[in-house]
């Protein structure tokens, strides 16, 4: 049976809103939750006088799929391909918090030959998910061309993707243990020649905005998060170093081996849009160092961890090994099962601190997940700093957010 | 302060039997706080010069139905000059879940406290708008709730062919 729509009432949504609103003074308008800027499916309302905001209330939840109810009724490995659909420009990074959640839970090792191609595939992420940053985000301030330079980078990253995982966003690569399989031939060469050519685009998405007058005044003094209320508000990532806090997980608690390279975590100091720009562009910088340390040094050995009680044993070993049935056999039909207890991994995701929290009561399925997304907790902090605003502006303030819908709402 | 275990130990000298108990796995630290005092922990643990928990990372809920307390608030602090979690846990009653908003003292709370009435039917004493935030303001029910179901289409079998088949809602000749 369909229900009849119900409106909110105007008592329900009086507290958000001035007098002058109520009286008919100012202008509530409704934006998104089609609109080419909002990059993707947020709502505002917005309430105006003139071209000027006074209040801003974010309408969330309309790209919300219930995947952590979902994935309750998953057992643990299908649940890692459900990851992938909340920050769909951060697949990978996304699976690695959720293996580490579950390599906490069941006190699992990672080869460290996984750990070092990890480290590397997640700072190609990084660099992929701030390149659709600056294409869209330069997109909605009118500079078309570099939208279309961004998208050409990111392609080569994704065909790398492609290369291991056989998918270029969906890949699912990082599981329980390790990787699904080795990285193929040719791989390091590829990296290579990709680190060899990227710095120099740095330079041309720099030459094409960072003095751009046009560019400057669209985005210094705009939407300026203060250093006392970055935090308070929850905002991490970009937006949080933008306002000169330097924390991020990769330094602060450092997980998959972070601490054996060498990085520098960018800040800025004003906290505008410029700030939360000029901060990607020194966090993509810093992600091809990185990963130039990681391709020098990965080592030998084995991809996933030999712990067959977790991780499925190489099909060659099925032909004369009956234990190796027998684990194969458990493992693709009822799933590992993972002792009593909750887990919570904070990993740095490119939007910022994403957090994934894990229950098992002792079963395969987990009894809950809970992914604290950094999109939802960046979004809280927009109606704070879009007031005064002018609506042009405003766009420009939600790019330089960066938000995933999928990730704000999963 | 750097260690965990020593903050853990202070907060319970502070508060006493408000904290309930302290859990170790895997080298996470939980503290379970009485429902009424969690507000003053959180405060404590954010001002005091030696813990300094100055972010809330967190904030979520987990449904152990049919068991009595039924649910679990979780709140996970973050202490960035001692680059330190912690876990806060409160145990909720199944009827008439309600506990104090720590809104006050961390302001983000605002969303995540939204979130979980949304999903739990956990309600906020003190929350400033606590409406839902991802369903649709008219939803019925609280999705992440256990006895709350997947909703999955039932198969059609010949038996039963018929008596879904009314229910179906396709467009007939």
């Amino acid at each position: 049976m369909l229900q009849p729509e119900m409106e909110l009432t105007v008592d329900e949504l009086k507290h958000l809103v001035s007098n002058r609103a109520i009286e008919g003074d100012t202008m509530v308008l409704n934006m998104g939750p089609q609109h080419p800027s909002t990059h993707g499916v947020l709502r505002l309302l917005l309430e105006l006088d003139g071209e000027k905001i006074i209040t801003c209330i974010p309408d969330i939840g309309y790209l919300h799929s219930g995947i952590e109810k979902n994935m309750e009724a998953k057992s643990f490995e299908k649940v890692l391909v459900m990851t992938d659909r909340m920050d769909y420009l951060n697949n990978l990074g996304n699976n690695l918090a959720y293996c580490l959640a579950i390599e906490k839970l069941v006190d699992l090792d990672v080869p460290p030959r996984a750990q070092v191609i990890r480290v590397l595939l997640t700072e190609l992420q990084r660099i992929t998910s701030h390149l659709v940053f600056l294409g869209t985000h330069a997109l909605d301030l009118a500079a078309m061309s570099v939208f279309l330079y961004c998208f050409r980078e990111r392609e080569i990253i994704l065909d790398i993707f492609e290369m291991c995982s056989g998918q270029r966003m969906m890949t699912s690569y990082f599981r329980p243990g390790g990787l699904w399989r080795d990285v193929p031939e040719g791989f390091e060469e590829v990296v290579q020649n990709f680190l060899d050519i990227f710095p120099a685009r740095i330079q041309q998405y720099e030459d094409l905005l960072s003095n751009n007058p046009l560019y400057l005044d669209r985005t210094k003094g705009i939407g300026v998060i203060p250093t006392d209320m970055a935090l308070s508000w929850g905002a991490t990532g970009p937006p949080l170093r933008a306002s000169g806090i330097a924390y991020d997980v990769r330094k602060a608690q450092p997980y998959s081996g972070y601490e054996q390279y060498e990085f520098d975590i960018p800040t800025g100091e004003n906290g505008d849009v410029y700030d939360r720009y000029i901060v990607r562009m020194e966090e993509m910088r810093q992600s091809v160092r990185i990963v130039q340390q990681a391709l020098d040094n990965i080592p030998e050995g084995p991809f996933r961890s030999d712990n067959r009680k977790f991780v499925p044993p190489p099909r060659s070993e099925l032909a004369h090994s009956m234990e190796a049935v027998i684990h194969h056999f458990k493992l693709w039909t009822e799933g590992f099962t993972a002792p009593k207890g909750e887990v919570y991994v904070p990993v740095e995701s490119p939007k910022g601190l994403l957090g994934c929290y894990l229950v098992s009561d002792g079963g395969s399925n987990p009894y809950r997940v809970h992914f604290r997304t950094p999109s939802f907790a960046n979004m809280q902090i927009l109606p704070k700093i879009s007031i005064g605003c002018l609506v042009a502006d405003l766009v420009a303030i939600i790019s330089s957010l960066d938000p995933v819908l999928g990730d704000v709402d999963r | 302060m750097d260690d965990v275990k020593a903050i853990a130990d202070l907060v319970k000298k502070e508060f006493g039997e408000k904290i309930l108990s302290i859990d170790e796995f895997r080298g996470e630290f939980n503290l379970s706080v009485d429902a009424d005092s969690i507000s003053q922990v959180c405060q404590f643990l954010r001002d005091n010069p030696d813990t300094k928990f100055n972010f809330l990372a967190a904030l979520t809920a987990v449904d152990f139905w049919p068991e009595e307390p039924r649910f679990r608030v979780v709140y996970e602090l973050y202490s960035q000059e001692n680059m330190l979690n912690l876990g806060l846990r409160v145990l909720v009653p199944g009827e008439d879940p309600n506990i104090p908003s720590i809104e006050s003292v961390y302001p983000n709370a605002n969303w995540h406290e939204r979130e979980v009435y949304d999903m739990f039917g956990i309600t906020f004493e003190g929350h400033s708008d606590l409406r839902r935030i991802l369903m649709p303001h008219d939803w019925e029910g609280h999705p992440l709730r256990k006895d709350y179901p997947l909703g999955y289409e039932e198969v059609q079998f010949s038996f039963n062919f018929d008596e879904i088949d009314q229910r179906k809602r396709y467009a007939r000749e």
